[in-house]
């Protein structure tokens, strides 16, 4: 019972305004529920990182090695001559303070510290203390500190208290990304060994079997061949996906949650209905990958090197299969690895060509030198050039809102794809108040890896700005829906909803799209993919019929 | 006057004094943003908060029907019961009433019949300060339940039964082991 506060203390610390010491001297509190378990050791040793051992973030003694403090600053330095953005975000900051109020972890927790312009602090207070003549004379007078175990401490607890989302960036005069300042100050924990598990494991999984939770590849078509049966039952089809063709046209990669968690599996089923469609009508030849089985890469979230490794499977894929070019699914953070870093990691594909859609001839020059096309865009086209029979109708039951996912939209730009997707195979779409979509889109609250369980409280209070959102147009105008174009929001946005607005349910945009895409020789169809009914569906059909 | 109308007539005085008081509940920094930001979507928590007290408020003074006081109340505390508030912190700001009260309209009140207007306020703050108490179990409940839930999930229970998941082996990759 000694945690327990004495009620005087409990009551006082109601009445009045919590003591404010310096930002800087006060030591960090970490709490349960806001910070994810330590990697495992074997993960980190199967790719390679540092330092792996077992430690425990509430435990006082990190095990740290002995020399951290070295290995930390001869890291600091060498990142700052590689990655000329974080020297110059570390220097031109003015603490306009313009940011500060725009992250969604500090809008949900109300802790100072996850203000953007304080998160980057936490290194810039470093940076200038080791890096900068001004701070070797000033010191703490120049906003210096010293590395110390609780600096290193406070690091790790708010870089993983960051999702790189980049909604920070969005404001900042200077465009300064906190995100590249979280992604810069993770690399320098890995150094360290002090990742967390939600990200070593994938990675090792990854970087072994190619997904995140190391299905192998004969489980992948296993699985696969589970949602031809599904498919054959809801549709009356039967659906006969490709796998490692050589020769295909195209590869189509997506993240392995769509493949193994709901409701991402449905967004699945859609991919392989709406491919099985294109096949039948335009002789479309597409292979999925049981080898390159995941899109996502939480490399992105470990280092560079790692980052890279993990994209360029994909790529070797591509290349022993000989297509002309990769589709990829809905996914979020694969984007942003495709769309910013992929060309100067594993680029430029001289092996492929430019994508060419061909059932529509559309020439996708913006994907010229990645020869990856998103699935909105290639369904854009297709719909903007009349190539899918679609009947909206059969989401009727469906008042639909869109969550832009940060990485294809703040991060990739795409903002207009879905949605003119979502109006052609819907009725109803609600959009959710402006300074909450597009470009400034609130996260999900569990990106770049946060999504573990045991940082609930974190990925709850994360999604709080966005859930607020979705609860407004849900009471508006009864929106039940909340579509998505991320494997991560898909896997995260049920438990946001189920929290703070059970009422909405979660779904791909893609499922959408199958379940008003006509299948030629498809039966009867009163369900959804789900095996849901749709309601009044088979009842004006049949009435329809018997007028006739 | 009588308690009941100096609670109607002072309503707004003493629902900021509440909402002021709550707010301080947080870091300075954070309370001068809950305060400032007007806009709903941009300060969830402020907005949430000062609904929810506007809320109770008026039941608190009226009909105290619990349906009512829960829906006004739970969406504060459903945010609260996850931030880092103890149990006592996160639900027993209704408590802060009863003060505010006194401080606003006390000397207003004639001695003996306001004394026990008082109290019988006091009550009904009790009253709502417990079903204060009940909203945030049941918000901490469904923390724990998603907890629960999501691992259940993640160890993807289908595949294990099926067989098809592999294991990073204990000892690194096969290519990697150095001879002992
Ligand atoms: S908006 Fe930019 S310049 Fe202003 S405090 Fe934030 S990071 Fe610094
Ligand atoms: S990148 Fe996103 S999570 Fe990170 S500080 Fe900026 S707004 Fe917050």
């Amino acid at each position: 019972m000694s945690d327990l506060p004495k009620p005087e203390e409990s009551l006082s610390k109601l009445d009045h305004e919590p003591p404010r010491t310096g930002w800087m001297d006060a030591p960090v509190d970490i709490r349960k529920g806001m910070y994810c378990y330590s990697a495992n050791p074997k993960s980190l040793n199967y790719t390679g990182f540092p330092h792996a051992r077992e430690w425990n973030p509430i435990e006082d003694d990190w095990k740290l090695p002995e020399n951290w403090q070295e290995i930390l600053h001869r890291g600091f330095r060498e990142r700052l001559d590689r990655f000329r953005s974080v020297k110059v975000f570390m220097d031109i900051c003015v603490r306009c303070g313009a940011c500060a109020d725009k992250c969604h972890f500090f809008i949900g927790t109300g802790d100072p510290k996850n203000m953007p312009v304080l998160r980057a602090e936490l290194l810039r207070s470093v940076y200038r203390n080791d890096f900068t003549l001004m701070g070797k004379i000033l010191g703490k007078l120049n906003g210096g500190r010293p590395m110390t175990e609780n600096v290193l401490k406070e690091w790790w607890y708010y870089l993983f208290q960051c999702s790189e989302c980049r909604r920070c960036s969005v404001f900042c005069p200077y465009g300064i990304d906190t995100a590249e300042i979280t992604i810069f100050g993770r690399e320098l924990l890995n150094l360290l060994g002090l990742n967390i598990d939600w990200i070593a494991t994938p990675v090792a999984n990854c970087y072994r079997t190619g997904n995140h939770l190391g299905i192998q590849p004969h489980a992948f078509k296993d699985m696969l061949d589970f949602f031809v049966e599904d498919i054959e039952e809801v549709v009356g089809v039967k659906v006969e996906p490709e796998y490692n063709k050589k020769g295909a046209d195209i590869l189509f990669i997506t993240p392995s949650g769509d493949v193994f968690a709901d409701p991402g599996t449905y967004t699945a089923m859609g991919y392989m209905l709406l491919f099985h469609y294109l096949k039948e009508r335009y002789g479309f030849d597409i292979t999925w990958s049981t080898y390159a089985s995941e899109g996502g890469n939480f490399g992105f979230f470990t280092s560079h090197e790692t980052m890279k490794r993990l994209n360029s499977k994909m790529y070797a894929e591509a290349k022993r299969l000989g297509v002309k070019w990769i589709l990829g699914g809905e996914c979020g953070h694969m984007w942003r690895v495709i769309h910013q870093y992929m060309d100067t990691m594993n680029g430029p594909t001289d092996f492929m060509e430019t994508p060419v859609n061909p059932i529509t001839g559309t020439v996708f020059e913006n994907a010229k030198s990645t020869k990856m096309v998103h699935i909105m865009e290639f369904l854009a086209d297709l719909i903007k050039h009349d190539k899918l029979e679609l009947n909206p109708r059969r989401n009727d039951h469906l008042k639909v809102t869109f969550h832009d996912s940060c990485n294809p939209a703040r991060g990739m730009g795409l903002l207009d794809e879905p949605r003119y997707v979502i109006n052609n195979v819907c009725n109803n779409f609600y959009e959710m108040p402006a300074n909450t979509i597009r470009e400034q889109t609130f996260c999900c609250g569990s990106g770049s890896g946060l999504n573990a369980g045991e940082d609930m409280e974190l990925r709850l209070m994360g999604s709080l700005p966005r859930a607020n959102a979705v609860k407004y147009v849900h009471e508006k105008h009864g929106v039940n829906m909340l579509s998505c174009v991320c494997a991560i929001d898909r896997a995260a946005l049920p438990t946001m909803t189920e929290y703070w607005t059970p009422e909405v349910d979660v779904t791909g945009v893609c499922e959408l799209v199958a379940n008003a895409l006509v299948i030629p020789g498809e039966h009867d169809r009163p369900t959804d993919l789900r095996g849901e009914d749709l309601p009044g569906w088979a009842e004006p059909e049949r009435e329809e019929t018997d007028a006739e | 006057m009588r308690l009941e109308g100096l609670l109607e007539k002072h309503k707004r005085v003493i629902v900021n004094k509440w909402f002021d008081a709550v707010v301080h509940t947080y870091p300075a920094d954070t309370a001068r943003f809950l305060k400032s930001q007007k806009d709903p979507f941009a300060n969830p928590v402020g907005r949430t908060t000062f609904k929810g007290l506007d809320g109770a408020y008026d039941q608190l003074c009226g009909e105290m029907e619990t349906e009512m006081l829960a829906a006004s109340l739970d969406p504060i505390i459903r945010i609260r019961a996850i931030q880092d508030f103890t149990p006592t912190q996160a639900a027993g700001f209704v408590f802060l009433l009863k003060n505010i009260i006194r401080e606003t309209v006390g000397d207003q009140l004639r001695e003996k019949e306001g004394l026990e207007e008082l109290m019988a306020l006091d009550a009904r703050v009790d009253t709502v300060g417990l079903l204060a108490f009940d909203i945030f179990m049941r918000c901490r409940e469904k923390v724990y339940q998603l907890k629960a839930n999501e691992t259940r999930n993640r160890v993807f229970s289908a595949f294990h039964r099926a067989g098809l998941v592999a294991d990073t082996p204990e000892d690194g990759p096969e290519t990697n082991k150095t001879i002992e």
